[in-house]
């Protein structure tokens, strides 16, 4: 075969993976989608969930999700930006540092039903949290700060070195070129890093249903002081998301209407996943315009 | 004319590996001084020494002497922050922080604690102007300066160095990323500059070197081989290699 005729070959292979690739993603999102859109409504997702008969709604899970997504953010973002710009400014390159690296990979390909059952053991059970928002929310950040670590830490080091330079060589100092400069250069890749590890967030059942429980309180959404035992912003209190909804629908539930919940619950942690990625990337925009640009 | 920086004896050592084996030079204030050489033989690690630039490496040892308008720039007292301000430094590659054209220019001010918002627009119109490059930015002072050309970037980053009203400048290689049309719009900004500013630069291009600069020195393999006036340099080199580098037989 000459040259010619085998990139065209390679060509066409890639050609074929890749729409192999958009193929499935195609075909379970679509399949998704289809299935569980005809059965979301206003009723499905302003009533609370039921146990035994049908027409039961996401009000509570729906939140829960999105509460326990906003705590785990604010709660691990700090850290792993913490440690992404120690590891990446600041540490030597040596066997300590590599060390630490390591222990970060490993940590990321934890599975999560092992961040669970950690969590269970020390949230739940050591420091008596119970089955709560809380416990749930740090069994996630322990899930989410290795990869959100070396999210931003590849972020930070793809801002070219004479960036960092250029700053020194005006008379910045070594934090203030980091501060001024290389953050806002690396914006848009930390915002990436924040967006990936918030969808696997969202996602996410197994580390949840030891920590922060398969069962809902009664929420008084009337009632916004996050320290009355009824309030959606207790973080006491025990929190079903819809993730684990759809998990202990199809396998305890005994509502008549399991598969019609789980798809509608399916589509609609798709759809939130899908508007928070649209999101954050819309405010992430104006965010690094701002930061780049005068006034 | 005076001297305003002097360089004594600088040696400076990667680990085990000695890169400049004691440099003597003194640069005159107000003139463009053009360090030449073949790759590798120093004259960029020489160059980052005259602003500490290569304090940060890891393992570099630098011994030696270098004053700036007579205080010795390595005493532990040296203020860095001031250094800097007086020595500012253009790179290879334009380096245009994600900001503003106006923002990049301010940031060395803005930095340095100015705070009165007529002299910092006052100085950004001004150092764009001497870098040449104010026609083109003055209605664009809120486009991000990174979405320049590679010459306009250039240009930008020797406003943002001349902003903070430095006494000298250090290029290195400022016109080796740009096409010949910018290169050639660089040099005519130094040459229109270097009456007010003090010039130090390092560069592959031995016809630049002859076009603008007004002192000539030549490194060769971490020594300084010889120095003095560009035109008696280029035209009577008092060194056979330097002739030999010169007329292209090597490097």
């Amino acid at each position: 075969m000459d040259a010619k005729k085998r990139d065209k070959l390679a060509t066409v292979i890639i050609y074929i993976l890749v729409g192999f690739v958009v193929l499935i993603l195609a075909g379970i999102l679509g399949n998704i989608l289809i299935t569980g859109i005809p059965h979301l409504s206003w009723h499905f997702l302003s009533s609370g969930a039921s146990s035994y008969q049908a027409g039961g709604g996401v009000r509570d899970q729906l939140f829960n999700s999105i509460y326990l997504l906003v705590l785990t953010t604010i709660i691990s973002l700090p850290i792993a930006l913490g440690a992404a710009i120690y590891l990446a400014e600041y540490a030597k390159d040596n066997w300590i540092t590599n060390l630490i690296r390591t222990t970060i990979q490993i940590l990321s390909s934890l599975p999560s039903i092992v961040v669970g059952l950690f969590g269970y053991l020390l949230f739940v059970v050591q420091f008596g949290f119970g089955f709560s928002i809380i416990s749930g929310a740090l069994a996630l950040t322990f899930f989410n700060l290795p990869i959100l670590t070396s999210n931003i830490e590849e972020a930070i080091k793809g801002v070219p070195q004479d960036q960092r330079e250029a700053g020194l060589a005006l008379g910045l100092s070594n934090w203030k070129t980091i501060r001024g400069i290389v953050l806002p250069a690396a914006l848009p890749g930390i915002l990436t890093g924040i967006i990936l590890s918030a969808g696997r967030i969202f996602g996410e059942a197994a580390a949840l249903i030891y920590t922060a429980g398969q069962s809902g309180s009664t929420i008084n959404y009337a009632d916004w002081n996050p320290f009355s035992p009824t309030s959606p912003l207790n973080v006491m209190r025990p929190a079903e998301t819809l993730a684990v909804h759809i998990w202990k629908v199809n396998t305890e539930g005994i509502i008549p209407d399991a598969t019609i919940v789980s798809a509608a619950t399916s589509a609609l942690l798709v759809i939130v996943v899908i508007v928070f990625n649209l999101g954050a990337r819309y405010l992430g925009n104006k965010l690094y315009r701002k930061l780049t640009a005068a006034k | 004319m005076t001297t305003i920086i002097s360089a004594k004896d600088v040696h400076l050592s990667y680990g085990d590996y000695e890169a400049l084996h004691g440099i003597n030079l003194n640069f005159k204030e107000k003139e463009l001084t053009a360090l030449i050489g073949p790759s590798g033989c120093g004259k960029s690690t020489f160059l980052r020494c005259l602003n500490r630039m290569n304090d940060d490496i890891e393992n570099i040892k630098i011994a030696g002497e270098i004053k700036f308008e007579g205080q010795d720039i390595y005493d532990p007292k040296t203020d860095l922050v001031n250094l800097r301000k007086e020595v500012g430094m253009v790179f290879q590659q334009p380096t245009p922080f994600p900001f503003s054209v106006y923002d990049n220019v301010a940031y060395g001010l803005k930095i340095a604690g100015v705070k009165d918002k007529a002299l910092i627009d006052q100085r950004v119109e001004e150092s764009l102007k001497q870098a040449a490059i104010w026609k083109e930015t003055k209605n664009n002072l809120n486009r991000n300066a990174q979405a320049f050309s590679g010459g306009q970037q250039q240009r930008i980053c020797i406003a943002r160095a001349l902003a903070v009203r430095p006494k000298v400048v250090l290029l290195d290689e400022p016109t080796s990323a740009l096409d010949p049309i910018s290169s050639s719009e660089i040099e005519e900004t130094l040459i229109d500059l270097k009456h007010q500013y003090t010039f130090i630069m390092v560069t592959h291009n031995l016809q630049q070197a002859g076009r603008i600069s007004d002192q000539t020195a030549f490194l060769m393999n971490g020594d300084l081989i010889e120095a003095g006036p560009t035109e008696e340099v280029f035209i009577a080199p008092k060194k056979q290699i330097t002739s030999d580098y010169l007329n292209g037989r090597f490097g």
